[in-house]
């Protein structure tokens, strides 16, 4: 009984959350709407003691990708009333986008595709490791599959790289390895010097002289005044 | 724990509720005990952190720190500032700039709070005393962690002030970089001990003091502890605040008891980090001295309590790496921004990538002391 | 090579940082210097140039003449005098206002005195609740000189070699 409320009120937020992620207009609330619908999802996987691939979703989708999407989103200046305009003119086109999506979706994940005909999930013991099952079935049953999708990610990660590298840099950018390694002794040169005046004899000061010269000097102008 | 449920919770629950949801509301009555159990003495330890963080740098400095607010009229060392400094910060007001987003600005601290509470759920004190007892509490640690970077930049958002937006900016880049680093350490262990349960990796460390996985995981530790220092904020690596360009970065417009919600919750990050380390690779609850002493003296009554394994181990080891946050403030000076990125780039992930190689190594040849 | 490896071992196990830390850690457990302001002070010098007052000699006579050199020299513009005859013929100031807060306390008042009537004391904590209450007037100078003249007669004969 519990257990449903719990469904029934995550479901909704997840709802609520997905259409006000589209309808709302401040982009940085749209992605916080995504944000929340995420956790909703993670929540309802944890009523499937999906427990893993709960935490992955939020780790990965809520804790890395939605926070580069919110750092791009909120360095934006978008102009919220040249996004009003022309809701009306597409509303029909993307109204059937949205029917065919939805009635393709509907025929795919259909209960009796995947065999979820029986509506009570299996229940298992406290010891039972969902992580440790996927990660059996992972590296066993499809371990072909997972390495191919690894390569192919490494390969879009080095395909990005290649796209937006042009050439190597000439910049003046600091290098702080380098940085790290000078030593005082490569910048300052300690020099010792015997110093003046300890064992000379004391002579005259050549200073006091032109200060008087200085005064005198100064007197002469102010009579010229 | 069974005697306050079977003496103070199921009669209070069976004189206020009707029999049907007894066991839920002895069950939730428990929890919600059990939570407040944890939660209490946590801020109270923030509340002392700050006061032992003032007190740990003025004395570095030659200085002795903050010592007259005190209770009953004697100064007690300046105990009582940590809540005189509460109190002030309760009674100020919360002012909203003009041109910030409401809804967001009040929402921010607590956003930035309340994941680095929820991750207490599921450190393990002893064998048998953590809150939930769940297989992927590393993996809930690890989201929490990244999740508290939702505060940051919601709040330098919603502030509308430029300097907040940078330090925003500057905190979210800097934990998503060491998010990594971080991670790929949690994996080291996670590989060492095989489990992703807290408890059962305490328990992989087992032994002695060399069971414990901060040797096998060297690297890895120094890294996660540095990565730590980094995901909170703390100085040498607070350019988030960085005071003397951005004046306090995300939290420049809070005042009052919102600002005192993000400082609470960098130190119950603090916390949390210091406790993670002690867990994850200097063994938890274990005693330092098992494996050293013979096992008699244990059940010595009182001496072998105290020298045998238990809760106050962990504090122990929680409260040093705790000292170690202020000590290092303390000595080393600002990063410079690239340098941070650097760091974590370039040298952190890949160290962290060979020694989990190492560490795959080290495990599969069942090497003697640590896998056999 | 050889130093080159000595140099990655050197930042690998972060053997400056922990110098760092030695360091730091032990002036954790060295004496500490602060001085606990109300209940202990840091000693003057005679020198010191604190709140200002009017001298008088001992017969009680002021010693001011009004001549103006401290009104003249001070950087601040602080202090403003007005001198009237007196009925005995003497040249005397019938105003003779500092406002601390312009005041610099330089001591060049001080040091331009002819007769040594304008002197800071050793006096530093006062102050005013509002900006009027930091206007010395001469009434007011003149009795913070009877109140401090023991130790500013002191002071003046300790220093007097130097001057």
């Amino acid at each position: 009984m519990i257990e449903q409320t719990v469904f029934y009120i995550f479901s909704a937020l997840l709802l609520l959350s997905a259409g006000l992620m589209i309808t709302v207009r401040n982009p940085v609330f749209a992605a916080l709407f995504l944000i929340l619908s995420f956790f909703s999802t993670s929540a309802i996987w944890l009523l499937l003691e999906a427990e893993f691939l709960a935490i992955t979703l939020v780790v990965v989708y809520v804790g890395a990708v939605m926070i580069l999407f919110m750092f791009v989103v909120m360095m934006l200046d978008i102009n919220l009333s040249a996004l009003r305009e022309g809701f009306a003119r597409y509303l029909p086109i993307g109204g059937m986008v949205a029917i065919s999506m939805a009635l393709s979706m509907v025929l795919v994940i259909n209960a009796g595709e995947f065999g979820l005909a029986s509506d009570t999930v299996q229940r298992h013991g406290a010891d039972y490791s969902n992580t440790k099952e996927l990660g059996v079935a992972l590296y066993t049953h499809y371990l072909y599959p997972f390495e191919i999708a690894g390569a192919i990610l490494l390969v879009a990660i080095i395909a990005a790289i290649t796209l937006t590298m042009r050439g190597p840099r000439s910049s003046k950018a600091q290098k702080p390895g380098e940085q790290v390694l000078v030593k005082s002794t490569d910048r300052l040169r300690i020099i010792k010097m015997k110093s003046e005046g300890a064992d000379s004899e004391p002579e005259k000061d050549p200073l006091a002289e032109s200060k008087l010269a200085q005064s005198e000097d100064i007197t002469v102008k102010k009579e010229s005044l | 724990m069974e005697w306050i449920r079977n003496n103070l919770i199921t009669p209070l629950v069976e004189q206020l509720f009707p029999a049907a949801v007894h066991t839920h509301a002895v069950f939730t009555i428990e929890t919600v005990f059990k939570i407040a159990v944890i939660i209490v003495p946590v801020l109270f330890t923030v509340a002392y952190l700050t006061y032992a963080e003032r007190k740990v740098i003025g004395f570095i400095q030659g200085r002795i720190g903050p010592n007259r607010v005190g209770f009953f009229g004697f100064s007690f060392w300046g105990l009582g500032q940590p809540i005189a400094d509460a109190f002030k910060l309760m009674f100020k007001e919360i002012i909203v700039p003009s041109g910030a987003n409401k809804a967001l600005f009040i929402a921010a601290p607590i956003l930035s709070l309340a994941p680095s509470l929820a991750a207490w759920a599921v450190i393990p004190f002893g064998d048998t005393l953590v809150l939930a007892d769940i297989n992927a509490g590393l993996l809930y640690v690890l989201a929490l962690t990244s999740l508290a970077v939702y505060g940051v930049i919601i709040a330098g958002w919603a502030s509308n002030s430029k300097y907040a937006f940078l330090g925003a900016m500057r905190s979210v880049a800097q934990i998503v970089s060491y998010e990594i680093a971080m991670g790929f350490a949690l994996v080291g262990v996670l590989v060492a001990s095989g489990s992703l349960n807290l408890g059962d990796i305490v328990a992989a460390q087992n032994g002695s003091m060399v069971h414990w996985f901060w040797l096998p995981l060297l690297p890895l530790a120094v890294i996660y502890f540095i990565s730590g220092v980094v995901e909170t904020n703390r100085a040498p690596f607070d350019v988030a605040e960085g005071e003397s360009e951005i004046v306090a970065g995300f939290h420049v417009d809070y005042g009052g008891m919102a600002f005192s919600v993000f400082f609470m919750a960098e130190y119950a990050n603090m916390i949390i980090i210091a406790i993670l380390i002690s867990v994850m690779f200097f063994g938890g609850w274990l005693s330092p001295f098992q494996g050293i002493l013979p096992d008699s003296v244990f059940d010595v009554p009182m001496i072998g309590t105290l020298l045998g394994e238990g809760i106050h181990w962990l504090l122990v080891k929680t409260s040093f790496f705790l000292f170690m946050f202020l000590w290092i403030r303390a000595t080393f000076p600002r990063y410079r921004y690239d340098q941070i990125m650097r760091l974590g780039w370039k040298i952190f992930i890949p160290i962290t990538i060979v020694w989990l190689i190492v560490v795959a190594v080290m495990v599969v040849t069942n090497m003697p002391w640590w896998f056999d | 090579m050889i130093k080159n490896t000595a140099r990655y071992i050197k930042s690998l196990f972060l053997l400056e940082l922990i110098k760092g830390l030695r360091l730091t850690g032990r002036y954790l457990f060295k004496r500490k210097i602060t001085v606990q302001y109300p209940e202990e002070k840091t000693p003057q010098s005679q020198r010191f140039r604190g709140l200002h007052a009017l001298r008088r000699y001992e017969n009680g006579e002021e010693r001011c003449i009004a001549c103006k050199l401290c009104e003249a020299v001070c950087p601040a513009v602080a202090i403003t005098i007005e001198s009237e005859e007196r009925e005995d013929g003497s040249r005397r100031t019938t105003l003779y206002d500092i406002d601390l807060s312009k005041c610099i306390y330089c001591g060049f008042c001080e040091e331009s005195c002819p007769v040594d009537a304008i002197v800071e004391t050793r006096i530093f904590e006062y102050h005013g609740e509002k900006r009027s209450d930091l206007i010395m007037t001469k009434e007011m100078l003149l009795e913070i000189g009877d109140q401090a003249e023991e130790q500013i007669a002191k002071d003046r004969a300790e220093d007097a070699p130097y001057r």
